[in-house]
């Protein structure tokens, strides 16, 4: 806010937005329409993807041109930062509605549905329950692979942390084994939980389809391993440029954003194992 | 050292599409904003000509659905919310001294995704079996069962969910970093406060819709039973996850109206506004209380009472912070010295047409008395009054008031004067005989009603005609507005305060590219 | 208009209330002829009027609220214009006049609260025992209604002629507010309604009771009335709940305890007749009218009139390849519903709402109506056998 105004970079017009967007609108447009069994729908979606990937790769490059070609000044830092904070609260408002639906199933709607002796007679509503009419599926447990996954998680944000110290202190080894031990054990955690994904279907018939357990166990667990994902992806992004000998201690925005979305990943994931996998 | 070279910036299409400058954005999102009210007013047409008379003439009850469902929409997601985007995007910069918003390049992506959003949504009309008929609240089961039509419209919820979400990110950056030295929070005009809190409230409430209207994909398509009680879901879960979006919703649209109400009023009365500080918080309480009263919109689901009870109270305050804001608008004229050019008409049909919408508000919010209201002309009256009389009048208020700084000619005020007058009129005409059809029991929603209801459908949809013909007038006023006219001062208005004033009109292309000196 | 408001808040709101509407209209209306309702409807239940004196009481505090505010607006715009000379004062805060217009609103609200706490309160009470059960489901677009004790049970659609609603014909006095059969209840008795629904959301609601539930699927809301006096009370469906939404009204009948035990036992009867109806044997012509008269009840409300169905919404009935087939998959059909996902929308199932015998009529009359030659006949037995 001190820092003189006239310093403030402001970008020359772009084409990235517009293309971007239109990358967006094949994608959806394409899904809309595979949804629907038409066959144009996958291609067009491959085709909005493959755009908004190409846009990303462009437009990020540019961005990390800029900021290492010293463009940038603090102001410029503070409201990438902010961007980011106030970016990671949407994300969370959007696991809210998710959790909110699974609170509001176990604590109203399965009850009610238990209490109805007309429409549903005999329904014993206990939780986990696929519903009054839904197949039968053994719940997953909190021990094994869940656990495995809590652990690794929780490493891994300290890893994180460790290599930040090592930015911090000028220290590139340390920044980028902490990165890489980082990368390492966020895709174990994706590749456990494909596997724990491969046993739910074939041996304990918990699928997507099995009532609201089913339903809320995927979709939670579902978003958050795309999240974890696309963290291992931007983690990646920042090693690479680590390697490269990007960021000073003084000015590294894309490696907080990064290790701050890490974090979020990590704390909605405390989340599952407690009110998905535990409780 | 950056901005020197920036000025030179493309012409033609390219500056349109490829621009990175809050003036140009902003005056996309007026524009597109101007474009969905003609097509969301074309819709309203459509209901209001079939609801002349009773019996069906022009359109089928599945078509009358669509007209109804995708008005909705259109108002409130293309008319209404890029509106006030349009208005941040060009007045919050000059507000608050900066030279820009803080993210450019995400501004010109956050509108250029509306109009891909937009040709998504609306495309769902020319499908087999026609666009979304399940009302704009989309309620499951009725939407799970829909066509193919509300894929596109659950897509399009999703892009417009990216673009509102990332404008918020971008008004709240720009508020919270880029101020002029000096320019304290506490010094900041009410316009900038509002918009604010606005964006938080968009930031919370979008995902959520966002998470509702995936259930409701998932539950058409892959099989889960969120809606569903057979697999243990509930199709009530939807209006909860739903209205916790919708009520926040209903302030994204009116908090930046009350803004601007807040800028006009001082203008014309020549005195400070009243209770400058009381109205942030009055705003701040607005938002707060706006996540936990969602429910007075599902009081005939069958909650148990201690809900009801709980959601009536809580809707019911919200009367005292609003109320807070309209005294203290009637106080800020009170001894002023006052003249009423065409803006601070707007400004006073603002305050005074809202507050009886916000009144009926408050009767819908005692339940036993909802129960009669509930799904009738009576509910579709009150968010007339709030969004029409409220949202898009103010928005039409401000669009005068701004109109000289922006285009550095005065609008013709006579024409500006007949454009309030007609509106005004034809409004009341419009919305006012509804409360009558509503009390009298014709539910919302329905093209075709019992006869009794015949006279005050015909009033409204005589008047429907007249509100939409009034505003071609506007476009008229806008256009030759835009293309010349007297020149207008720096000032603009004798009572006008503000940074924004001390600019140019209109003003440069990089707003403050030197922070300006607040006292 | 004085009429409409009998109010138990006492004479003084009421009257209070007449007022200020009148100032209303006289402000915002153009004609004020006999003709025209500006209020609630009649209560006909102590709850309704209780409704309507909290309505007119809430109304008549928000019109005082409204007069004093804008009074003030209004005298400042008249009196404080530049026009007229006047100059601006420079007062911009005062916290005790913000305090009072904080406090004195919040006050205002409490004392609303009150008295709608305490109606509310008895509304909710569906515990107490109830004199009668009646079990409320909402169709697609029409009610069923089961009388849980009294083994009845039957369904309630519009009325209205087609011709009437396509302005072939002069409206009638109850137009869209008519049912072939309406839900009959005792007087001063208090029933229970169980309200639930079939396919998506409706909600059942009669002004003139104060009683508006929404009828969820797979949910049961509890809702009760008492009536004060015999009448016929009208009302509609108040939920969007498709294409037909505006044509499913509600109609209920109060009628005297002893009209209500006659009634009973009628339908005893009739349903023995209707039993004895599936055991004979029918002729074509019969079956036609009678399927004729059902497929309009039933039917044609997605498949139309013609039998022409709506593009990708519902398939036609003329030259339907199922009413070219084989009879039993027709009959199955109506009677289990189906989905091939070429449509948005199920079939829906019909055999909990169609006798065998009107099945019978409606499949023969399908096979053998719009151009249909199918030319085979279906005897209720052949239903029966596919149930
Ligand atoms: C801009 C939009 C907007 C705004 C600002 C509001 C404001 C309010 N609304 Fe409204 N509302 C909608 C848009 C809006 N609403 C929409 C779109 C719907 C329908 C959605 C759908 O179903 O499609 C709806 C529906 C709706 C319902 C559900 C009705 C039903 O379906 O049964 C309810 C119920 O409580 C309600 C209440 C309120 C209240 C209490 C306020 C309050 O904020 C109003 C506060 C203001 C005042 C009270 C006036 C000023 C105050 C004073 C002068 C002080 C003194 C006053 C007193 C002490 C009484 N609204
Ligand atoms: C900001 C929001 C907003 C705005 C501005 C409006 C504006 C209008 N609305 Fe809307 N309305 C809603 C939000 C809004 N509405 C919502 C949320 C619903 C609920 C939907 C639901 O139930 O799901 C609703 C429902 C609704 C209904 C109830 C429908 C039903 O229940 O079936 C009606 C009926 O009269 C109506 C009428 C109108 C009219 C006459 C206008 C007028 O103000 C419009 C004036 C007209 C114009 C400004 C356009 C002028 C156009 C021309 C002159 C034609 C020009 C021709 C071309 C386009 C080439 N609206
Ligand atoms: C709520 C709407 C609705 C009502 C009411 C309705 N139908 Fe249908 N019907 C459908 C839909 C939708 C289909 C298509 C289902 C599919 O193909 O998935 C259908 C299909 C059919 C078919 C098969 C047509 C074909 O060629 O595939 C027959 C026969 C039929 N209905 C008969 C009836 C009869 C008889 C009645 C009345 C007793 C009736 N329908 C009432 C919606 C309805
Ligand atoms: Cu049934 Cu609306
Ligand atoms: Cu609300």
């Amino acid at each position: 806010m001190s820092a003189p105004q006239g310093s403030y970079y402001l970008p020359s017009p772009s084409p990235w937005p517009l293309i971007m967007s239109a990358g967006l609108f094949a994608l959806a447009l394409g899904g809309a329409l595979a949804l629907n069994h038409l066959d144009a729908g996958p291609w067009l979606m491959l085709a909005g993807a493959a755009i908004i990937i190409y846009m990303m790769i462009r437009w990020f490059g540019q961005v990390i041109g800029e900021s290492e070609g010293g463009v940038y000044n603090p102001q410029v830092d503070a409201s990438f930062r902010m961007g980011m904070t106030w970016f990671i609260f949407s994300e969370v408002m959007f696991f809210a509605a998710f959790f909110g639906a699974l609170f509001y199933v176990r604590q109203l709607a399965v009850p009610n549905l238990g209490a109805d002796d007309i429409l549903w007679p005999g329904y014993d509503a206990a939780w986990p329950t696929s519903g009054p009419k839904g197949p039968q599926f053994t719940p997953m447990g909190p021990l094994g692979i869940p656990l495995w996954n809590t652990i690794i998680l929780l490493i891994s944000g300290l890893t994180v942390t460790w290599a930040h110290w090592g930015l911090l202190k000028g220290n590139r080894g340390q920044l980028i084994v902490g990165l890489l031990l980082t990368v390492v054990l966020g895709s174990t955690f994706v590749a456990l939980q494909a596997y724990e994904y491969i046993h739910a279907y074939t041996e304990l018939d918990l699928t997507l389809k099995a009532g609201v357990y089913g339903a809320t166990f995927y979709m939670l667990t579902g978003f958050h391993g795309f999240h974890v994902t696309m963290g291992t992806i931007m983690l990646m992004v920042i090693l690479g440029r680590s390697i490269r000998g990007h960021f000073r201690p003084d000015h590294h925005f894309a490696f907080e954003a990064v290790a701050w979305y890490w974090h979020f990943v990590d704390v909605v994931w405390l989340g599952l194992f407690i009110f998905v996998y535990w409780l | 050292m950056a901005s020197a070279h920036h000025d030179e910036h493309p012409t033609g299409l390219k500056r349109w599409l490829f621009t990175t400058n809050h003036k140009d954005i902003g005056t996309l999102y007026l524009l597109f904003s101007l474009l969905m009210l003609f097509v969301g007013g074309a819709m309203a047409l459509v209901v209001r000509a079939e609801l002349f008379q009773p019996g069906l003439q022009i359109v089928d009850p599945h078509f009358f659905n669509q007209m109804t469902t995708m008005h909705a929409l259109v108002m409130i997601f293309g008319a209404v919310m890029p509106g006030f985007v349009g208005f941040a995007n060009w007045q919050l910069p000059m507000m608050i001294g900066a030279p820009d918003m803080a993210l450019p390049r995400m501004n010109n992506w956050s509108f250029w995704i509306l109009p891909f959003a937009f040709t998504l949504l609306l495309s769902g009309l020319f499908l087999p079996g026609g666009g979304p008929a399940g009302g704009w609240t989309l309620y499951a089961p009725l939407s799970t069962k829909g066509g193919m039509s509300m894929d596109f419209t659950i897509l399009a919820i999703h892009m417009l969910g990216i673009s509102s979400v990332l404008g918020a990110i971008n008004i709240i950056v720009t508020v919270l970093n880029m101020r002029a030295p000096g320019m304290t929070l506490m010094k900041m005009p009410l316009f900038v406060w509002t918009w604010l809190i606005t964006a938080f409230l968009l930031i919370a409430a979008m995902p959520v819709l966002a998470g509702a209207v995936t259930m409701l994909l998932t539950d058409r398509h892959f099989g889960t039973h969120f809606f569903d009680a057979a697999g243990g879901g509930d199709p009530v879960m939807f209006q909860h996850i739903f209205w916790f979006f919708g009520h926040p919703e209903v302030y994204i649209m009116i908090l930046p109206a009350f803004g601007i109400a807040s800028q006009i009023i001082p203008t014309f009365a020549r005195k400070p506004l009243f209770g400058y500080e009381s109205m942030v918080y009055a705003t701040a309480s607005i938002a707060f209380l706006s996540f936990i009263v969602w429910a007075h919109h599902m009081f005939t689901v069958g909650m148990p009472a201690g809900g009801e009870l709980f959601f009536m109270y809580a809707t019911m305050l919200i009367a005292v912070p609003t109320g807070v804001k309209v005294f203290n608008w009637v106080a800020t004229m009170w001894r002023g010295s006052m003249t009423f050019e065409t803006p601070m008409l707007y400004a006073i049909a603002f305050v005074f047409l809202f507050t009886i919408g916000g009144l009926s508000g408050l009767m819908l919010a005692i339940v036993p008395a909802d129960f009669q209201y509930q799904d009738t002309y009576f509910v579709v009256a009150h968010f007339h009054y709030v969004l029409f009389s409220g949202a898009v009048m103010a928005m039409m208020g401000g669009a005068f008031y701004w109109l000289p700084k922006w285009t550095g000619h005065m609008y013709n005020e006579t024409l500006g004067k007949w454009h309030f007058w007609l509106t005004a009129i034809f409004f009341n005409v419009t919305f006012f005989p509804q409360h009558f059809l509503g009390l009298a029991g014709m539910p919302r929603r329905i093209p075709d009603y019992a006869l009794q209801f015949t006279e005050f459908n015909q009033i409204s949809s005589i008047g429907a005609f007249g509100l939409g013909l009034s505003q071609l007038l506007f476009v008229y006023i806008i256009v030759q507005t835009i293309r010349g006219g007297k020149k207008a001062t720096d000032k603009v208005w004798e009572g006008a305060e503000g940074l924004e004033w001390t600019l140019s009109s209109p003003p440069p292309y990089h707003s403050f590219v030197v922070a300006p000196t607040i006292k | 208009m004085s009429n409409c408001f009998k109010s138990i808040a006492g004479p003084a709101i009421a009257s209070g209330a007449g007022l200020a509407t009148g100032i209303f209209l006289m402000l915002f209306s153009s004609v004020a002829a006999a003709a025209y309702e500006y209020n609630l409807p009649p209560p006909a239940t102590s709850i309704a009027r209780e409704i309507m004196g909290l309505h007119n009481a809430i109304f008549f505090i928000c019109v005082v609220i409204f007069v004093l505010v804008f009074g003030a607006m209004f005298y400042s715009i008249f009196a404080h214009r530049k026009s007229r000379g006047y100059k601006a004062a420079k007062f911009h805060e005062s916290t005790t006049v913000e305090i009072v217009w904080t406090a004195i609103p919040f006050f205002i609200l409490v004392g609303m609260a009150i008295p709608s706490t305490a109606t509310l309160l008895r509304m909710e009470d569906t515990k107490t025992t109830a004199d009668l059960v009646v079990k409320i489901t909402g169709h697609q677009w029409k009610w069923q209604y089961e009388y849980l004790d009294q083994d009845i049970n039957f369904f309630s659609a519009l009325s209205t002629p087609s011709d009437q609603i396509e302005n072939k014909a002069a409206k009638g006095e109850h137009y869209l507010l008519e049912v072939d059969k309406p839900l009959v209840i005792p007087i001063g008795k208090k029933v229970r309604f169980l309200i639930t629904a079939n396919d998506v959301i409706h909600s059942w609601w009669v002004p003139a009771f104060g009683v508006k539930k929404d009828a969820i699927p797979g949910f049961i809301n509890e809702s009760w009335t008492r009536v004060d006096a015999e009448g016929t009370y009208r009302g509609q469906c108040a939920e969007l709940c498709g294409k037909d939404h505006g044509f499913m009204p509600v109609v209920v009948k109060a009628v005297s305890e002893d009209d209500f035990a006659k009634w009973v036992s009628e339908q005893k009867s009739q349903m023995v007749a209707s039993a004895a109806d599936s055991g004979k044997t029918w002729g074509k012509d019969e079956l036609m009218t009678r399927g004729g008269k059902a497929y309009s009840a039933n039917c044609q409300a997605c498949h139309g009139a013609e039998g022409k169905g709506l593009p990708n919404m519902f398939p036609p009935m003329a030259g339907s390849a199922v009413a070219a087939g084989p009879v039993d998959a027709h009959i199955k059909a109506v009677l289990h519903g189906f989905k091939t996902g070429k449509f948005a929308a199920p079939m829906p199932a019909f055999a909990a709402q169609l006798s065998d015998t009107d099945v019978a009529a409606i499949v023969t009359y399908e096979r053998n109506a719009f151009g249909n030659t199918a030319g085979d006949v279906i005897q209720p037995s052949q239903v029966k056998a596919l149930r």
